[in-house]
């Protein structure tokens, strides 16, 4: 099957150009069984039953009939519930863009002025990013405690509000920002700049007209890869929420641990997937038409 | 000109400054608070000799400096439920790194030669199971492990079994990934080489391609055992009655925790630090020449989730 499909390609391209290969390395379609097979038993089957649960009727405590009921997304869609949703999606936003404003000229301080320490500023916002998530909100925690010295010296008392929250988001997903946008910058050539601005662009000009075009597609994938995460938080708002500002994710739990109202929990996991996927397909749309336009 | 230029990198710096504190400080002062004593109003009413004793309830307010002791960490170490928690922890994550990285690799393998239109559905997959929040996958899973589990009885009951079924979904599309980067950085010519010279795709495969690869699968392994040991929503719901050290960390923080629990975590960030240094090592010495004179670390960028 490689020679017959080789021998055209072959003779297309000026032999001078294309050095005649001997071999063309390939491995067995077949080592793609064992992971696809996991992923069809253990992701899309509790998928699946995620659907079926979220269109069953619940009969009394616990147990539920399969069918085709649309009650509890109608219920999902009622005003209670579409609040949740708001806020979730509201505050990851906000997140989000805190976390870019707090973010960006760290990466950019990296990327055009370190070279000797650029390393060891990278490694150090990878710590973070390696260790516990749990045990960074809880250090978070202790920092704000009401008992504490920002609390009691400083009148800084949030532990349990959406500032909480909302300082919890940043601080855990502020390493996931920095490092695709680092990455982006590290790409800039730096030499557009000086031409910029020897042909008189003042430099926030040049920074405005070049810099922040060339690494916008890097910031709008970082943007994306903490967006989605807040979205779907479940350990932040409990720790330092206190279950005062709750997310989705925790409506979705107290339906499996306290509630047991699973088809009601499922409805509101298949409206936050849901609600995501307008993200991610509107992303995905942005990139492949950026890719189409060469930008 | 010149001085705009420097002011403007003192600002930058400035700020960089200000955000690295705003990293570190909670955890320094999470790890300062690991030797914090009990309140002065607990201990005057308390008489053991041990002080780290004193049960979480009656400990005072220990978010403020009372003064220093060490007695935290044998607590800790000590403790019967934080212990056997680490080693079931400890115990899954290894697990899940094996099954994880064996998975990825040969998909990985199989998939970077691929062509793009067979390759897309599977890559739509593998995507999907890094978007999708964590907590619906932990619902999701709870309830298809009990529906499996009530149909076919050979199937395990929610335990460590299932914890680890449900981390390596997740982990096994975090290491084909990674080890994807670096086959797809490393090209073809040494594996076209080896052939050349004789050798048969399973030889090749042993000794040209693999130690090639290892540093991905190094890096793979390791951070599916990160993500796997620190994971708790997951198995939040899907534990059964198994503990794991996520579980009850959560619980101490959520009710009642005495500076054992910082004790344990700053050992934690220790070991986690060392392991840090130790992958960026590894990946810094095994950089790959991609083409005459450029140097590159797939596995590095990779690894830090640069690509």
């Amino acid at each position: 099957m490689a020679v017959a499909e080789k021998t055209p390609e072959v003779a297309a391209v000026p032999a001078a150009t294309r050095r005649k290969r001997s071999f063309r390395p390939r491995y067995p379609v077949w080592l793609t069984a064992p992971s696809l097979l996991y992923y069809t038993v253990f992701f899309l089957g509790p998928m699946a039953i995620l659907v079926a649960f979220s269109l069953a009727t619940q009969q009394g405590f616990g147990s539920l009939r399969y069918g085709f009921d649309t009650s509890q997304y109608r219920q999902v869609t009622s005003s209670l519930y579409l609040t949740i949703f708001e806020r979730t999606l509201l505050m990851a936003a906000v997140g989000t863009l805190l976390t870019i404003a707090v973010g960006y000229p760290v990466a950019y301080w990296m990327a055009r002025y370190l070279s000797t320490y650029k390393m060891l500023a990278l490694l150090l916002i990878v710590v973070p990013f390696w260790t516990s998530f749990l045990i960074r909100t809880y250090a978070l925690k202790i920092i704000l405690d009401p008992h504490g010295y920002l609390a009691q010296d400083l009148g800084i008392n949030v532990l349990y509000t959406k500032y909480a929250v909302g300082v919890g988001l940043v601080y855990n997903y502020l390493p996931l920002f920095i490092l695709p946008v680092f990455a982006s910058l590290e790409r800039m050539d730096w030499t557009l700049i000086e031409a910029a601005t020897d042909l008189g662009a003042r430099p926030f000009t040049a920074f405005r007209e070049i810099t922040l075009r060339l690494t916008l597609p890097g910031v709008v994938t970082g943007g994306l890869l903490v967006f989605i995460p807040m979205t779907g938080e479940y350990i932040i708002p409990n720790i330092l929420g206190g279950g005062n500002y709750e997310f989705v994710g925790n409506v979705i739990g107290d339906q499996f641990n306290q509630a047991q109202n699973q088809p009601f929990g499922s409805a509101l996991s298949i409206g936050l997937m849901a609600a995501l996927s307008v993200f991610v397909i509107a992303y995905i749309l942005v990139a492949t038409k950026e890719e189409q336009f060469g930008a | 000109m010149r001085r705009r230029r420097l002011t403007a990198k003192h600002g930058f710096t400035a700020w960089a400054v200000v955000v690295y504190a705003f990293l570190f400080l909670p955890i320094l002062v999470m790890a300062l608070f690991a030797f914090n004593k009990p309140s002065a109003a607990a201990l005057a009413g308390f008489h053991g000799s041990n002080i780290c004793s004193l049960p979480p309830d009656q400990i005072g307010n220990i978010t403020v400096w009372n003064g220093f002791t060490s007695c935290w960490f044998s607590a800790g170490l000590h403790d019967p439920t934080f212990i056997p928690a680490i080693v079931v922890s400890l115990q899954i994550a290894a697990e899940a790194a094996v099954v994880s990285t064996v998975l990825g690799l040969c998909a990985a393998l199989a998939l970077a030669r691929m062509k793009p239109r067979l390759r897309a559905p599977f890559d739509a997959l593998v995507y999907l199971t890094l978007v999708v929040p964590e907590i619906v996958i932990a619902v999701a899973s709870l309830i298809f492990f009990v529906q499996v589990r009530n149909n076919f009885h050979a199937f395990p009951s929610l335990g460590k079994a299932t914890i680890l079924i449900g981390q390596v979904v997740f982990n096994a599309s975090v290491a084909m990934l990674i080890i994807r980067a670096r086959f797809v950085g490393m090209g073809d010519v040494l594996e076209e080489a080896a052939y050349d010279l004789g050798s048969g795709p399973l030889a090749t495969f042993r000794q040209v391609t693999l130690p090639r690869l290892m540093p991905a699968i190094v890096a793979a392994a390791l951070l599916s055992f990160t993500f796997s040991f620190d994971d708790y929503v997951l198995p939040a719901f899907t534990n059964g009655t198994t503990n794991t050290w996520p579980i009850v960390l959560y619980s101490a923080v959520r009710f009642g925790l005495t500076p054992a629990v910082n004790a344990l975590a700053t050992i934690m960030l220790g070991v986690t630090l060392a392991a840090v240094v130790v992958t960026a090592v590894i990946l810094r010495r095994s950089r790959v020449r991609v083409g005459p004179g450029q140097v590159t670390a797939p596995g590095l960028d990779a690894a830090l989730g640069l690509r």
